[in-house]
């Protein structure tokens, strides 16, 4: 799956991050190429914010192995010193609570130009002017008087722009955004969305982005990562993995989504069950909850294509 | 068919700093008859939930009143207080948050049904049977809420609340903290239960097609007042008001080659502030179709085909709604 076109971004190899006895990323592989928006879906539980947060170095308490390189630099196991230098720079972050990322007590504006002039050692008025430009371009308006602001003055959506802000103030090559919308109301959500999606494509930015809702994925990603209880069951570019998923865990994901236009009168499809923990599990994880589950399952299935970059964990299809 | 439920024009005010008044209802008429399944959507601070706590005497109207089997809540007798408490029953959206963590799930069903006066053996039983029709095996019962998963959880909050035999539930957000193949679980279950009991029930969310599979009508909430409310079917296919087309036309689909070839409705800004509802229509401040009229006036829920009713001066065509 590692396809290392000349435009790779991103190459994960292998990367596991454990806690004690449990593995909460087992083993993954995979690629983002410059440009690229790859979708990380799962439920909770399945290791997809792990993951970002191994990719960051923020993970406390974990430890992680494998490989994760960025442009041919290794990012796993590196020294804090370093990571903080590249944090920001090459890599962005937005998180899911806008509220809780930044800080309560420190005004808006001097949280982002705090970032510019650790990072591009901007002298005081030229960071101050660069966060206005900043503001500007994940449309704040008035955004003179709105750097002077407080978190708690601004709304849900209003903070989530200004993280955006932060996140690409210095232009960084790879952009994590880990369920940027699901604090949001709906129409808010469309707003930051077509945000995210201008940002990336003019900064030629690759762009991992984490959702549990298929509806996101669908509309913004390129390619499409699958995960289930710390593992990659799935990949393939977006419309073909939403044209014809083959683990039975994509199939089911899809079905049991409520739809606005049809089947309201019919029981709606269930997976059964809930996820095991990731520690207890022997062979195919989603075994237990599998329809099609055999004698088979209990070896562990690993990715195999099935058809031009679509890689499947699943002896049913293989 | 007859009304079980009535909001007669129930608004709930709070005082806002600066001597301003938080308006989180403000005026809500609101019929559900019967057995019927009745779909709240809104945004956050639309006052959905303050409606569904208000319906269900968790909450007292400032104004308004609400009329329940033909009472009057707001003057009961003794014996009518224990069958409003009894009859009326409410699902939270997060059942970590609704469940007692220092009690097992049995004795917090247990509890709830001897505060409502049933005795011990009775209580006992009566738990063990919602507990049982909401799916959780018997061995659960003596587990406390961290020993469960968020699925079995929400289960033993709706087997709390059908516990007592209510004749009307009010379900706040209950598939919102969940997963996606544990919401589906979920909503079959209410929907089961529903038919099953003949219950009468307000299906508060933010998720319109959450909605479009569990009722038949739809109202929907915008900052404290009900601006739309038809049978689903027509709802979906012909929104007449603005809000209601922008928030169909703001969710996302799951596919992909629709998702990324349709045009949005794209609303501007957020939602204002509940202490500070703009003059005129209140969804004027973001409405695409604003006219001077809309600034001045309040338009009032008028019916404009059967069963479908719209509080808007220019109301949209079918012909106008975006796909």
């Amino acid at each position: 799956m590692a396809n290392a076109s000349d435009n790779t971004l991103l190459a994960v190899n292998n990367l596991t991050v454990s806690f004690g006895p449990s593995r909460a990323v087992d083993g993954i592989s995979f690629s983002v190429a410059s440009g690229e928006t790859l979708g990380l879906v799962g439920e909770s539980g399945c290791g997809k914010s792990t993951t970002a947060l191994a990719l960051m170095g923020l993970l406390q308490g974990g430890s992680t192995g494998g490989s994760a390189k960025l442009l041919g630099t290794e990012l796993v196991g590196r020294s804090e010193e370093d990571l903080s230098r590249d944090r920001g720079l090459k890599l962005g972050m937005i998180f899911q609570d806008p509220g809780t990322a930044l800080h309560p007590m420190i005004r808006v504006g001097d949280q982002l130009i705090e970032a510019l002039r650790a990072h591009l050692k901007l002298g005081k008025a030229e960071a101050r002017k660069r966060a206005v430009d900043l503001f500007r371009k994940v449309g704040i308006a008035a955004p003179e008087d709105r750097l002077r602001a407080y978190p708690h003055e601004m709304s849900g959506g209003m903070c989530q722009r200004v993280m955006i802000a932060m996140a690409i103030a210095c232009n960084p090559k790879l952009l994590l955004a880990d369920e940027p919308t699901t604090a949001l109301d709906v129409t808010v959500q469309a707003q930051i969305l077509s945000l995210l999606k201008d940002v990336a494509r003019e900064g030629g930015m690759g762009v991992i982005l984490i959702t549990h809702d298929l509806g996101v994925v669908a509309g913004m990603t390129d390619r499409v990562a699958v995960m289930y209880a710390g593992e990659i069951v799935e990949t393939a570019p977006t419309e073909q993995l939403f044209a014809n998923p083959q683990h039975p865990y994509t199939q089911g994901l899809l079905n049991s989504i409520p739809q606005l236009e049809t089947g309201h009168d019919a029981p709606m499809p269930v997976i059964p069950g809930s996820v095991q923990s990731a520690a207890q599990a022997k062979g195919c994880r989603f075994a237990p909850r599998c329809p099609f589950a055999e004698k088979g399952c209990e070896v562990r299935p690993t990715l195999k294509p099935v058809a031009s970059d679509h890689f499947v964990a699943c002896w049913r299809v293989q | 068919m007859t009304p079980l439920v009535e909001a007669q024009g129930v608004s709930r005010h709070y005082p806002a700093p600066g001597g301003r008044t938080l308006k989180a209802l403000d005026g809500v008429d609101l019929v559900i008859e019967k057995g019927a399944t009745v779909g709240l959507v809104g945004e956050s601070g639309s006052g959905k939930s303050t409606l569904g706590r208000t319906l269900v005497g968790l909450q007292t109207p400032t104004l308004g009143r609400v009329i329940f089997d033909g009472v009057d809540t707001a003057s009961p007798t003794a014996e009518q207080l224990k069958m409003l408490r009894r009859q009326r029953q409410i699902v939270f959206q997060d059942p970590s948050g609704a469940l007692n963590p220092r009690m097992t799930v049995g004795d917090t069903i247990i509890e709830h049904l001897r505060v409502q006066g049933w005795s011990r053996a009775d209580a006992r039983s009566q738990a063990a049977a919602a507990f049982d029709q909401c799916g959780l095996h018997s061995g659960l019962f003596t587990r406390y809420p961290h020993e469960i998963s968020g699925g079995q959880r929400q289960r033993a909050v709706i087997a709390r609340a059908i516990s007592t035999d209510p004749a009307f539930i009010v379900a706040d957000e209950p598939v919102s903290a969940l997963d996606v193949s544990t919401r589906a679980q979920i909503m079959n279950l209410l929907r089961d239960i529903q038919k099953a009991r003949g219950l009468t029930m307000l299906f508060i969310s933010h998720d319109l097609s959450v909605v479009a599979h569990m009722c038949r009508q739809v109202a929907v909430m915008y900052l404290g007042r009900i601006v739309e409310m038809a049978p689903r079917e027509a709802l979906f296919r012909a929104p007449l008001h603005p809000y209601t087309a922008a928030l169909m036309s703001a969710i996302p689909i799951p596919d992909p080659v629709r998702e990324k070839t349709r045009s949005r409705a794209a609303l501007k800004g957020e939602t204002p502030d509940p202490a500070n509802i703009p003059a005129g229509c209140r969804f004027s401040s973001r409405c695409p179709r604003a006219s001077d009229l809309c600034k001045r006036q309040e338009p009032v829920l008028t019916s404009r085909e059967t069963g479908h009713e719209v509080a808007c001066h220019y109301p949209l065509e079918a012909a106008a709604i975006p796909a």
